[in-house]
């Protein structure tokens, strides 16, 4: 049984940089700005990081580095996207291959070189409570933030006068704009404190999580991101649960490989992703108008927890992501 | 608060649209602004709330002189608008909607706002649950909820903008019994309308707009003749009295036929629908939004399929075929959004006639380009052959559209066919359908504007709450009791009488 | 009255000569803003920007193995930015286009592994039809996860290439393992007479560039001339109206990803048959995300594929000796590539 808690454990903590980059990702989006470029930043951001901590000794300044260069590369997008208005599609991917080889090619003189990392914190007293001290308090500080940020997020969009104004812009920049609220300007808050955020994940990486660089050291998680992102509904707890899920089926795909020694477990590694996009896609068809209107015809005591159970799984984007902002 | 435009001019490209206006609105009143479409109503009041910035002139707000730079703006001059659409955040509920962005310190808490929005809305009479979604409400709840938030966020003048289109009738009354209350509160009410009979019952004053000029200089006091307003709006043309003519019996199988369709859309359920609609007849589809008449069009399109039932064309079975076969069989759309998913702006009539070839493998470059400049020729498009759609105006949009609809087809779904056009535009566009009508088509419109439909219709199909009536020979309707009906009022009589 | 039929994300032609001085302006700014950065990015590891820049741009040119090399990477890329630009035009981001070459690359594999004795000629034949099927069929599943499941291409592609490289490291892994031990380097060696033949002494197969110019024209006649390509560009541009006016939107679009798939496994099969004579786990080596790039740049226009595809080609292959010269990583050319594309972008843009 403690082996079943230390294995939680160890998943809530692997996920924390996908819970912090996930959670700046739904701040861009939910003001209406797809911020694609999240792989390429945070290889960039990891990189800087780690160069940053390693040159001055300081992780707190390496983090600062961090989402410094988060921040910078969303303030591009938002000036090519929102203000000069071009595709945020078509801005966001070039960007992300472009930091990810800037990443390669500056990080180039770092590749493997020992470096300072987040050290391991538990917190006095609690660490000590069974099982919950297992879970949450034997960590290092990256992964508490990475505990604290989701009730942050979700407490700002839904219960502040601030998350309102942050949801409108998603839902309907021209209403925003009608309350005279400058909606670029938001986004472009918006946008960029996502962008730190994100940036901070990618330090997570290299200061924490997989401590060091190497050539395209987060292994793909900012598209890993973008995709839980979409899988949790853009709702903050739902987001987090599938960062969680998707840690957890990475442990369980590393952990079958000595189970399976005849078969080649490398292709599970690949799995987590698929796996979320066939999820995405059957939740998807479930909700679609034929498949209700084939419900509609169950028996009323089949339907009621069917729909029920696809409309919680229903996951709507917001109306505006995505879509350039001209005022009326 | 008193408010007053001089000199106020805004041009858009070479139409002037507001020229030279100067009028101003007392405190306490309701005054009507009157107009036809495209005189010019709409930017004045985009002026006034800071939607648009004049190019020449000045507002003055209690004699001070105002530069709105935006509704952020105009709002924290006191100065709200209530669009036709409201503004508001259709995933929001009420509340939320209110508090979102609304100027600091006037809501202390959520709870405070509630009370104060449960208040407000007792005074008016206008019924609300805080805690309901906006995408869930209608047209006039959508409507009453703006115009609390706007008065609740301090606004002392309100501008209503055609806010009796899409509402019920019920809702009209209230809507008007609110507006004398805040009226009487000492506040200022604008009331943008082309409907006479509106203008009459609530307003104090009225200014008539011809041209982007008001006519004559200045406010006049209500009561006013209605043929005088009638001239002062069209000019002395006047509006000629429309000439009705008898239905021809018509022995050719009908365009359409529903036999017992039952449809699901939404919130919406049409329930055993069996009509026939004849060839040669053009048919007004009269509702508010929202009740059913979108629904009619798309299955007449081929773009939805019966739950159960059958749809006929020409005779023929097409349930469930799909609108490329209802387009086959002689079946033609017109959606209301022309360069939304009507035209494509980045391609030029040329293109489009390139677009309707069928046969061959390449594209028939020369043939399209003469079909264009036929086309041109034949419905006064301002155009060349390869001018991307995008760059015609509205009015030369529409004709292109309808220059479009292939000769082989038998039956026009057109919504809205003149929105956004300006008066001559829309008589040349009703020309041209009526044209289409006498060749033998069955045209098949909706518009929200109900004299249109009396204008031009043969023969009428109220909508009402997901019900379709049966349809009504124009002569044997008034446009009160098409106003009543599309209320609900006497509608059930209607249908058993038609059973 | 000029019968053009220009696609039409691309510029009308100016008479204008002052308006041409001031079209011209901007992409010259774009060219300065991308050397400037990529100039940046080489100050600060303290080599001589003129030096990299040398060797980056020219080195490709400067030995005929080089220029081989340089053509064998622009020939599969070129294939994809033409794919590609057929996608655009259907108004679609196609991402998977990586996964599509390596479902085309292990298709591809299939009969050459079956019936290794045929002759090489027919077995090529069936591996470039066997690679188009297998990447038309993964670039459908992206279609049918967007019309029917209501997942945006972009995660749909995202998730296929994911899939196909799971796919590919298993038969490598797998099935297709190497007779001696199972290796990540890939599987064994095709027969010899299967591979592509090759000028004497150079890597350069002379079959995969001209498939790729043949694919450039033939799909440029299509999206052009034919009334497949006016109803394609129509349903990218607005596939509601395309609709309204009888084209069948859903069905182009998806013709539009199975084309580019096809294209995308030919450049897959080139890579087996003509590069790497064997299935490699990173078979695609990101030249299906380069061609976007260059597809992105030449705003799928198909004059610009070419030039733009042997220039991007010319940066990869002349930046590998980078490492060995100046001691640099050879990254700095997708810097290059990518802050082009970023500055062009920019330059198109209206300001407001």
């Amino acid at each position: 049984m403690d082996q079943l808690w230390i294995d939680l454990a160890a998943v809530l903590a692997a996920a924390s940089p996908l819970v912090i980059a996930a959670m700046g990702e739904t701040l861009s989006e939910r003001a209406g700005v797809i911020n694609l470029s999240l792989d390429g930043t945070m290889l960039l951001a990891a990189m800087t990081g780690f160069a940053v901590a390693l040159t001055t000794g300081n992780l707190l300044l390496g983090f600062a580095a961090a989402a410094l260069v988060g921040a910078a590369v969303a303030t591009v997008l938002g000036l090519f996207s929102l203000t000069l208005g071009q595709s945020q599609t078509a801005v966001g991917f070039v960007l992300a291959l472009l930091c990810t080889d800037l990443s390669s090619f500056l990080g180039a003189p770092f590749v493997r070189v020992p470096g300072p990392a987040v050290p391991f914190t538990p917190i006095p007293v609690l660490a000590d409570l069974p099982v919950l001290g297992t879970l949450f308090f034997r960590h290092d500080p990256v992964i508490y933030a990475s505990f604290l940020i989701i009730p942050a997020t979700a407490y700002l969009l839904y219960g502040t006068r601030l998350g309102l104004i942050v949801r409108a812009l998603g839902e309907r920049p021209a209403a925003v704009y009608a309350r005279g609220v400058d909606v670029t300007r938001w986004r472009y808050a918006l946008l960029i404190a996502g962008g730190a955020l994100v940036g901070i994940a990618g330090a997570a990486f290299s200061l924490d999580l997989k401590q060091g660089w190497s050539y395209r050291h987060t292994f793909g998680a900012g598209w890993i991101v973008l995709a839980i992102v979409i899988f949790g509904g853009w709702r903050p707890w739902r987001v987090a649960l599938g960062c969680y899920l998707f840690a957890a089926l990475e442990i369980v795909a590393t952990r079958s490989q000595s189970a399976l020694p005849n078969f080649p477990t490398q292709i599970i590694q690949v799995a987590p992703f698929v796996l979320m996009i066939f999820v995405l896609a059957l939740v998807n068809l479930a909700s679609s108008p034929a498949a209700m209107r084939r419900a509609a015809t169950l028996p009323q005591i089949w339907q009621r927890p069917l729909l029920g159970a696809i409309n919680r799984l229903r996951a709507t984007a917001p109306a505006a992501l995505g879509q350039p902002f001209e005022r009326p | 608060m008193h408010i007053a435009v001089e000199n106020l001019t805004k041009r858009f490209g070479p139409v002037c649209a507001n020229d030279r206006l100067t009028v101003s609105f007392a405190a306490g009143q309701i005054h009507g602004v009157l107009g036809e479409n495209g005189a010019g109503k709409s930017t004045l009041m985009k002026l006034l709330s800071g939607y648009i910035q004049p190019d020449e002139g000045r507002i003055v707000f209690n004699d001070m002189p105002r530069r709105l730079r935006g509704p952020g703006d105009a709002l924290a001059a006191g100065v709200g608008m209530v669009q036709q659409e409201p503004l508001d955040i259709p995933a929001f509920t009420v509340l939320e909607n209110l508090l979102c962005a609304a100027p600091p310190g006037v809501f202390r808490s959520r709870r405070a706002a509630q009370i104060a929005l449960l208040d407000l809305a007792e005074r008016l009479g206008f019924p609300v649950d805080p805690a309901a979604r906006l995408d869930q409400l209608t047209i006039g709840q959508r409507q009453q909820v703006e115009i609390m938030r706007l008065l609740l966020c301090g606004a002392q003048v309100l501008i209503l903008d055609e806010p009796t289109t899409g509402i019920t009738a019920a809702q009209a009354r209230a809507l008007f019994a609110a507006l004398r209350q805040i009226a009487a509160e000492g506040r200022t009410v604008l009331f943008v309308s082309h409907k006479l009979e509106e203008v009459a019952e609530l307003c104090h004053t009225v200014t008539v707009l011809r041209n982007g000029q008001v006519v004559p200089p200045g406010q006049l006091p209500m009561p006013q003749p209605q043929e005088y307003l009638l001239a002062l709006m069209f000019g002395d043309s006047g509006a000629a009295p429309p000439i009705y003519r008898p239905l021809p019996a018509i022995d050719a199988p009908p365009v359409w036929e529903l036999r017992n369709v039952t449809v699901r859309s939404g919130a919406l359920h049409l329930v055993d629908l069996n009509h026939r609609f004849a060839a040669g007849r053009i048919i007004g589809l009269a509702g508010l939004d929202g009740s059913g008449q979108q629904v009619l069009l798309r299955l007449l399109a081929g773009q939805q399929a019966p739950d159960r039932g059958q749809v006929l064309v020409n005779g023929r079975d097409l349930t469930g075929a799909g609108a490329i076969a209802f387009r086959q069989a002689g079946v033609e759309y017109l959606p209301a959004d022309r360069l939304h998913d009507g035209m494509i702006g980045a391609l030029s009539l040329a293109d489009h006639f390139a677009l309707l070839q069928r046969n061959g493998l390449l594209v028939d470059r020369r043939r399209a380009e003469e079909l264009a400049r036929q086309a041109i020729a034949d419905y006064q498009i301002k155009a060349t052959p390869v001018t991307p759609i995008a760059s015609l105006s509205g009015g030369n949009q529409q004709r292109a559209m309808l220059a479009l609809i292939p000769p082989t087809a038998r039956g026009i779904l057109a919504e809205q066919p003149t929105r956004g056009l300006d008066v001559a535009s829309a008589r040349a566009i009703w020309s041209r359908l009526q044209a289409r009508r006498d060749d033998g088509c069955c045209i098949i419109f909706s518009s929200p504007d109900l004299d249109e439909i009396m204008e031009y219709s043969d023969e009428v199909i109220v909508c009402f709450a997901g019900r379709i009536g049966p349809p009504i020979p124009r002569a044997l309707l008034s446009a009160g009791r098409l106003a009543e009906l599309i209320g609900g009022v006497g509608f059930d009589a209607l249908v058993d009488v038609a059973r | 009255m000029a019968v053009t039929y220009s696609l039409p994300r691309m510029d009308g032609m100016r008479t204008d000569r002052l308006k041409l001085a001031a079209s011209l302006t901007r992409p010259m700014l774009a060219l300065v803003a991308a050397f400037a950065l990529t100039t940046l990015a080489l100050l600060s590891t303290g080599v001589s920007p003129l030096e990299a820049y040398r060797l980056v741009l020219f080195g490709a040119f400067s030995t005929p193995v080089r220029l081989s090399d340089m053509i064998m990477l622009a020939a599969p890329l070129l294939l994809c930015a033409v794919g590609l630009s057929i996608t655009f035009a259907g108004g679609l981001y196609n991402l998977g286009v990586e996964g599509q070459m390596i479902a085309g690359a292990i298709a591809a594999m299939v009969p050459l592994r079956l019936w290794p004795d045929w002759p090489p000629l027919l077995l090529w034949l069936l591996a470039g039809l066997s690679g188009a099927a297998g990447g038309a069929l993964w670039a459908l599943l992206i279609g049918a996860l967007r019309q029917y499941a209501n997942v945006s291409e972009i995660f749909a592609g995202l998730g296929m290439n994911f899939l196909a490289s799971g796919l590919a490291l298993y038969m490598v892994l797998g099935p297709w393992r190497r007779q001696t031990s199972a290796s990540l380097s890939g599987t064994d060696l095709l027969p010899r007479d299967l591979w592509l033949p090759t000028i004497d002494r150079l890597r350069l197969a002379p079959a995969a560039p001209l498939i790729a110019l043949l694919a450039l024209a033939v799909v440029w006649w299509a999206l052009t001339k034919t009334r497949w390509g006016l109803e394609v560009r129509a349903v990218g541009l607005n596939p509601a109206a395309a609709g309204r006016l009888g084209v069948a939107a859903a069905r182009r679009m998806a013709e539009t990803l199975a084309a580019c798939g096809a294209l995308a496994g030919i450049a897959g099969m080139l890579q087996v048959v003509a590069v790497h004579h064997a299935l490699i786990p990173n078979i695609s080596s990101g030249i299906g995300l380069l061609g976007l790039l260059v597809a992105l740049l030449a705003r799928a226009d198909p004059r610009w594929l070419l030039p733009i595809a042997v220039a991007f080609a010319s940066f990869t292959v002349g930046s590998i000796q980078l490492p060995l010269t100046l001691g640099i990583d050879s990254a700095i050319a997708g810097v290059l590539q990518g802050a082009l594309v970023l500055f062009a972008l920019v330059a198109r843009a209206r300001v407001r």
